[in-house]
């Protein structure tokens, strides 16, 4: 007979909370916000799991992950199920996730004013280095689809910021 | 294969195919970008699109009952509906650039009033695509103003393409006589009736840019019917050839 496993959802929390962004390896799934819902059946786990961006070539690498780690820890067929609706958002990143980032060098999200017209105001973004607010949008894109690419003006460092999406 | 297509299958390979052959296309410059930051910009942007070809691929999929590599790897030219100002060869930088301002005003017009459909599975499709688009539209509006409104050659640059490729652009906005239920049973919205504002809104950038909306008639373009420009098999060509020449390859 197999061991008795707990399978409450606070212990396949915990699991996910230990599952890295594969690209941002200092934050988890969780701190992102990414996992939307936890289903506990009798034999299988069901993870909602919300993409962040449609091309992110992460995506399946965590899907595959969640489905290892789960499966290894609780002996259940594990299904991670997509949920684009609501679609995400960097408002479900959490406080913690914001200043693992801003420790790691990337300056996280800020919050943007409502859109009017198709120019959306670039953010207010201090340097993850030192803090200085006179920094400059270098360029819309940056190395991965979350990211865009800016220069301190104190410390002339350049760093990575988190889009706001 | 394509008399078993109905009109939602059309619709949703239409959508994918405009986003996977415009994101082919972006592709392209990866390695040649005038620019670091302009090479990495595009390249996320064909990223965003062939993650939404994705997404609707994997919708008609699961109705057809093809897996999404099928359908982007195995039809062949006339079953992709795609409209012919993506196919367009990239050009120069300003084609580019123009060519993505005119998609992205249309996409964004299409997107806003899909997240309203009565399929809710299209709506949320379309939901997720729209903040990526709105990027999108900014970074190709920005250039236009930037390259219209910048030198003597990239102001003359930019109208050539805008010029060349206006023709194109009606097509966007066309109803197709088979999508006909589809908007009857509010899935669809009536897409023709996008176009006044978008044109529009187009206008006002451009102006801003300096630069001059064409005048120019529309091309009797039947994209999404299966028709193409000469570019198209040239492009599916490459984008299908390890599917091709070892048929079922799995990474
Ligand atoms: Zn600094």
């Amino acid at each position: 007979m197999q061991p008795s496993i707990p399978t409450n959802k606070t212990a396949i929390w915990q699991e996910l909370e230990a599952i890295p962004d594969p690209e941002i390896p200092v934050v988890s799934i969780v701190d992102l916000g990414m996992i939307r819902a936890v289903e506990c059946q009798d034999q299988r786990i069901i993870i909602h799991l919300s993409p962040t961006y449609n091309g992110c070539p992460a995506l399946e690498v965590i899907q595959m992950q969640i489905r290892a780690t789960l499966e290894q820890s609780f002996h259940r067929s594990v299904e991670v199920k997509l949920a684009l609706d609501p679609p995400w958002t960097t408002d479900w990143i959490t406080p913690s996730g914001r200043e693992k980032l801003r420790n790691y060098g990337i300056a996280p999200p800020q919050p943007r004013k409502a859109p009017s017209g198709w120019r959306d105001e670039t953010a207010n973004v201090s340097c993850p280095h030192c803090g200085s607010s006179a920094t400059g949008l270098v360029s819309a894109y940056g190395s991965t689809p979350c990211k865009a690419l800016y220069r301190c003006n104190d410390c002339l460092e350049p760093f990575d910021y988190f889009k706001c999406h | 294969m394509t008399s078993t297509w109905q009109p939602l299958d059309h619709f949703l390979l239409m959508r994918g195919d405009d986003c996977l052959v415009l994101g082919h296309r972006l592709s392209e410059w990866c390695g040649h970008g005038p620019v670091l930051e302009q090479d990495m910009a595009l390249t996320n942007i064909a990223l965003d699109l062939i993650g939404q070809a994705r997404l609707y691929y994997q919708y008609a999929g699961a109705r057809l009952g093809q897996t999404e590599d099928q359908l982007a790897y195995l039809r062949t030219e006339r079953n992709y509906f795609n409209a012919w100002l993506v196919e367009q060869p990239n050009g120069d930088f300003a084609h580019t650039i123009v060519r993505q301002f005119y998609y992205d005003w249309y996409e964004n017009a299409l997107l806003e009033v899909l997240e309203g459909s009565a399929d809710e599975h299209l709506a949320a499709i379309a939901a997720k695509s729209r903040k990526e688009a709105r990027y999108h539209r900014q970074f190709s509006s920005e250039w236009v103003i930037r390259l219209g409104d910048g030198t003597e050659e990239s102001h003359q640059r930019m109208q050539v393409a805008l010029n060349r490729l206006l023709p194109y652009v009606r097509e966007l906005f066309e109803n197709q006589p088979r999508h006909q239920m589809l908007i009857a049973d509010g899935i669809l919205s009536d897409v023709n009736g996008l176009w006044e504002g978008t044109e529009k809104e187009m206008k006002a950038v451009i102006t801003e840019a300096t630069l001059s909306f064409p005048v120019a008639a529309a091309l009797p373009a039947r994209g999404r019917d299966g028709l193409h420009t000469e570019h198209l098999g040239y492009l599916l060509t490459e984008l299908q050839y390890m599917q091709r020449t070892y048929p079922g390859l799995t990474w």
